[in-house]
């Protein structure tokens, strides 16, 4: 048994690590055997590499706030105080399964052609990104937070004189970090590597910029696959250190 | 003051929520319900809905795509999530970090990968062509669907484990040594405890894997540059003029994705439904 666990688990590493590793070596490659950072640094001097890429943390980070920010104060008065409107959610939170990116970037280009100031900025994407992420942050907020007795905690709170400020501060956030972690994660993660949204309404993110370098650059495009992984992998780190920290204060009271 | 707050907090809190789905959710789909079932000077027609006949192929390959590609996830990723959560902290953590980067892979750089690994001239295929084993010639293509099943497994997979370790973790010991203490072997353990309780968690996964399958298009799009017939692709194709079609035509694809998207939905809430009434939760 636990050697067969021990092959398992080894079979998923080896999926997971050999397109990393291949995409390493081609990224090397120069021509016949000879292997060098040509790529990489033909890739670094190129400055759309920087700007596309502070573009989409910059939405990351917005969708992030602003899917917490719409979704957090509704799951919670939902779990305390009107249980019937789970079903509700359940289905709100199915529908961008209902209407995936490519029928909904159809949708709302047909629909809002304005104002100007909104549409034609990339910000704008933040919009169907918190769509987007809204079943994934759903679900684990709402999971996070069934987990907690939220009655008793609250009604606690409040008999010691507790605002909603305070309850929702600082009683029911600081209980949900891991769920929050978890739903920050999964919106950085699908936020960052977005395609569709960004290629049909003609803005550069990163994977935009990608796609332009693989059509007619392989070995920068091999290069650059590594490095979105590699940025990935050490923004991910941050924020789950972050959120470990924040847990085992939590965990010590 | 106490009765307005009464009336007011609801608002403050659900409101948001409610107006945005609404705004940017629900109208720009109603939106595309109307127009495909308009002609050109606005009258009520039924020519595009039956022009999705000549789609179906598209349809059929994005169902056997989105099936395969979610039952994999679920049951590796499931299986992973089981044997990851009884490991020490970090080996968790490094799990935990790692799906969510693999999820994000997905797309045009999860593309480059697979084609640097096993595409026509990647590393493993060229590995397996000096050893004498020409994988292309066996019939494997890395640009038709069950090349396509391999890469949607790495984002697949991960997803899996984020949506499902929370109801792993939920399993407790307890019921694992009661179970043993009844004289339960391990196999009856999981067919009679384990599975049921984790059952609606594992539906409602699985539907998670089979919606992203079915919606994703920046990876088939990069791997195979729209040769091979998906609805997503199909769509983009109408979208950017790549195709003598019309807009409706458009629309109607869409429509026709969010009937199967939603039959697939439909289907799990019911079976979910039966399943809590059953477990008794």
């Amino acid at each position: 048994m636990k050697f067969g666990r021990k092959i398992f688990l080894g079979l998923v590493g080896l999926y997971f690590a050999i397109p990393l590793v291949a995409t390493g070596v081609f990224s090397l490659w120069q021509g016949s055997n000879r292997y060098g950072f040509d790529g990489y640094t033909a890739l670094f001097n190129q400055d759309e590499l920087w700007t596309s890429l502070a573009l989409s943390f910059e939405l990351a980070v917005e969708t992030v706030l602003a899917s917490l920010v719409i979704l957090v104060p509704a799951i919670f008065w939902m779990h305390l105080r009107l249980p019937r409107l789970k079903a509700v959610f359940d289905v709100i939170s199915a529908l961008p399964f209902v209407i995936p990116p490519i029928v909904l970037v159809a949708g709302m280009s047909a629909l809002y052609t304005g104002p100007e100031w909104l549409v034609s900025t990339p910000h704008y994407l933040v919009i169907p990104y918190v769509v987007m992420t809204l079943p994934y942050t759903y679900r684990t907020l709402d999971v996070g937070l069934g987990a907690l007795d939220i009655r008793t905690l609250s009604e606690a709170a409040q008999s010691l004189g507790a605002g909603w400020g305070t309850l929702v501060f600082r009683v029911v956030l600081p209980n949900l970090t891991t769920a929050l972690v978890g739903a920050a994660l999964l919106t950085v993660a699908i936020a960052m590597g977005e395609f569709t949204f960004a290629n049909i309404l003609l803005f550069k993110t990163f994977a935009v910029f990608i796609a332009f370098i693989g059509q007619s650059y392989p070995t920068e495009a091999a290069a650059l696959t590594l490095l979105s992984f590699l940025i990935t992998w050490a923004a991910m780190m941050g924020v789950l250190l972050g959120g470990r920290e924040r847990a085992e204060i939590g965990g010590t009271r | 003051m106490r009765r307005w707050r009464r009336r007011a907090l609801p608002v403050i809190f659900i409101g948001p929520l409610i107006l945005f789905v609404l705004s940017f959710l629900i109208l720009p789909a109603g939106q595309l319900l109307l127009s495909a079932f308009r002609d050109e000077s606005g009258n009520f027609t039924l020519t595009y809905l039956e022009g999705l006949a000549d789609s179906s192929a598209a349809f059929e390959n994005s169902i056997l795509l989105s099936g395969a590609s979610a039952l994999l996830g679920t049951v590796v990723g499931g299986i992973t999530a089981y044997l990851v959560c009884g490991r020490e902290n970090s080996a968790r953590s490094f799990v935990r970090a790692f799906s969510a980067v693999a999820a994000n892979f997905a797309g045009v750089p999860l593309a480059f990968a697979f084609v640097a690994t096993v595409g026509s001239l990647g590393m493993i295929t060229l590995w397996f062509k000096q050893a004498g084993l020409d994988i292309y010639r066996l019939g494997f293509s890395l640009y038709g669907l069950p090349g396509l099943v391999l890469v949607y497994a790495y984002f697949q997979i991960p997803l899996m484990l984020i949506v499902i370790t929370p109801a792993v973790e939920g399993l407790r010991k307890e019921w694992r040594e009661a179970a043993e203490g009844l004289g339960a072997t391990p196999l009856q353990y999981w067919r009679m405890v384990g599975l049921p309780i984790l059952m609606p968690s594992l539906a409602s996964a699985f539907v998670l894997l089979f919606g992203n399958a079915f919606s994703a298009y920046a990876t088939p799009y990069a791997l195979t540059s729209g040769a091979l017939s998906l609805v997503p692709i199909e769509i983009s194709n109408v979208l950017s003029g790549n195709v003598m079609l019309a807009p409706q035509a458009g629309a109607a694809l869409a429509l026709g994705m969010i009937v199967v998207m939603g039959l697939v939905m439909l289907f799990h809430q019911l079976a979910s439904r039966r399943l809590k009434r059953w477990t008794g939760r």
